[in-house]
């Protein structure tokens, strides 16, 4: 497929530099995007970020080129709010444009609040979300669909911790290995807050690996900002046969932006103008 | 009227059909595949049938996964539970265009005794709320066969909504669907009952009973809720002097009533009642009895239509 990404999970010094620095960039464009927009959820979007650049620059096999083509990977973002990371990722693979960025939430433009799947068939739009709890379910349709047809393509579904609250997320979790669905992945970014609170006191998820490795998944856990780390775990998923892989990511909300890291109340606001300028000039300084 | 069937039942014989001639066809259930009478597909098509357990949000999800990818989803329960799972209908399938075959069994009141907990009461209201959702109910055997097979081709989600318990067949085996518009079944100048679902058949017995009477009704079939056929609607309600009727095992709020009469008095204000289930809930009871205190058989259905003209 086109070279915005090998398809491979290969963990090599030099790609991971090469990811690391994208995510860098890509960084500075959810600040900007969401300062511009004067509302989002930046929290998360950086927490996510490392994450779905590996996705989209290294793991997925896709191509901006021909985005509708059957066999290309899916990903399934789950967590809705998370979505500036992903149109950062799609201005720089080339699906939009990056002027197109800063018509983030306004009227007309077709970077809606939260993902639709409408306008392009690109990675991390593929299904709408936003209404918590609902990706794995569709991430597990599409895994099933590749089965019936051969397997000619991977699914990826990044969840957010708050959401693992949601009961849907745990009738996916049951039905997901009856189906020995080892083509699909889970990966949750455990950025430990959500809007009301940190998630341990809003209602606490754990012990998460426990409960999952009971549910018969493939458990791996990582710091979800060592893109090394990640790559090899999403290579421990490919060599899973016969039931999913749940990564577990440990993150930073926040993560660069040094006043927002670990604050709850980054969750769903955006930088005013001030803000964005202080986090910018420390982004590009790291 | 001879041949009686249940339109589930019709629904389970037709998606077999179906599945032989189209690989795409898949089907999900949970855990009432004996009752929607999806358990012939998956008895037929094991590989094809997916069992999701007492999962509903979890199977909406991943027949939205499924048809995002191509295939061609049949998902059944209840009407009141699929229905009730409107957060994963509204945006994993709906809003994402995902291509879903929502089918909902036991409609309405006449699920009898099991009480109101079982009874799809406000399932049109729901989808027909939603936008680019189809929302249809055959009215007998031979439709239900008709409209499964035009679901296999339609663009879009969509909502079948069908009986538990057994319809007289009124229609003809070359009867051919055609969505999205009303099918007049019987003429009539006096007044125009607008049916859904089992309460075709008894308002045709309901007009045959008030044509012995001397009163002319039009009997007209609305299996396609969702787009209402504005034109044919108005044009029945004009050819009867604008004295309109809606017959539906639903509440009368939100469903064929509804429609109807939004529809009206947008474009040809009309005298109209509603004959359905009133604002309350359900209760248990045979069909036969539950039909008779509701007004929802022929005799109550012309009992209704006598006084609303006189």
């Amino acid at each position: 497929m086109h070279p915005v990404s090998p398809g491979t999970p290969r963990a090599d010094e030099a790609t991971v530099r090469r990811l690391e620095e994208i995510a860098r960039r890509l960084r500075v464009d959810i600040v900007e995007m969401l300062a511009k927009a004067g509302s989002g959820h930046p929290g998360g979007s950086l927490s996510a970020i490392d994450m779905v650049v590996a996705l989209y620059f290294q793991v997925l096999r896709h191509d901006p080129q021909n985005p509708g083509r059957p066999d290309r990977d899916r990903f399934v973002l789950s967590k809705g709010h998370g979505v500036p990371a992903v149109y950062a990722c799609m201005a720089e693979a080339g699906y939009v444009s990056r002027e197109e960025l800063s018509t983030l939430r306004r009227l007309g433009s077709r970077l809606q609040g939260h993902p639709v799947s409408s306008f392009v068939l690109a990675p991390g739009v593929e299904a709408c979300t936003g209404s918590l709890g609902q990706g794995l379910s569709v991430a597990q349709g599409m895994a099933i669909a590749s089965k019936l047809d051969g397997e000619p393509f991977r699914v990826y579904c990044l969840l957010g911790d708050g959401e693992m609250q949601e009961g849907q997320v745990w009738e996916a979790l049951m039905s997901a290995p009856k189906y020995r669905l080892d083509n699909l992945v889970a990966i949750l970014d455990y950025n430990k807050a959500q809007i009301d609170g940190f998630v341990k006191d809003v209602m606490d998820i754990e012990p998460l690996r426990e409960k999952l490795e009971s549910f018969n998944w493939h458990v791996v856990t990582i710091d979800g900002h060592d893109i090394g780390a990640f790559l090899r775990a999403m290579e421990e998923a490919q060599a899973t046969k016969g039931r999913p892989t749940f990564v577990i990511a440990n993150t930073v909300k926040g993560k660069g932006v040094s006043f927002m890291e670990g604050v709850v109340d980054w969750h769903g606001v955006a930088p005013n103008a001030e803000q964005a300028a202080r986090a910018i000039e420390e982004l590009k300084r790291s | 009227m001879s041949v009686k069937k249940a339109t589930r039942q019709a629904f389970g014989e037709a998606l077999v059909r179906l599945g032989e001639e189209r690989q795409d066809i898949v089907v999900l259930d949970a855990d009432l595949a004996k009752s929607t009478k999806s358990e012939l597909f998956g008895k037929k098509f094991p590989e094809r049938f997916f069992e999701m357990g007492i999962q509903e949000a979890n199977m909406l999800g991943t027949a939205a996964g499924l048809a995002l990818c191509g295939k061609v989803p049949f998902a059944c329960s209840f009407a009141c539970f699929i229905t009730g799972r409107y957060d994963q209908i509204r945006i994993s399938v709906a809003y994402s265009e995902a291509n879903v075959r929502i089918v909902g069994t036991h409609a309405g009141i006449a699920v009898g005794d099991d009480g109101y907990s079982q009874q799809g009461l406000e399932d049109i209201a729901l989808m027909r709320a939603l936008p680019t959702m189809a929302v249809i109910q055959p009215a007998d055997d031979v439709e239900t066969e008709a409209v499964v097979r035009y679901l296999a081709d339609h663009e879009g989600p969509a909502y079948l909504r069908l009986t538990r318990q057994n319809v007289d067949r009124i229609h003809s085996e070359d009867y051919v669907f055609r969505f999205g518009r009303i099918e007049t079944l019987r003429d009539g100048k006096d007044a125009v009952i607008f049916a859904t679902g089992a309460q075709v058949a008894e308002s045709l017995r309901a007009a045959e009973a008030l044509a012995a009477e001397g009163i002319s009704v039009r009997v007209v079939n609305v299996a396609t809720l969702k787009p209402l056929d504005v034109e044919g609607v108005v044009e029945a309600a004009r050819a009867c002097g604008g004295k309109v009727i809606t017959a539906e095992d639903h509440s009368v709020i939100g469903g064929l009533g509804s429609a109807v009469a939004e529809c009206l008095a947008e474009h040809f204000p009309s005298r109209m009642l509603r004959i359905g289930v009133p604002d309350v809930f359900g209760e248990s009871g045979s069909p036969a009895d539950l039909y008779r205190k509701y007004g929802l058989d022929a005799e109550g259905i012309a009992k209704k239509v006598r006084e609303f003209l006189r």
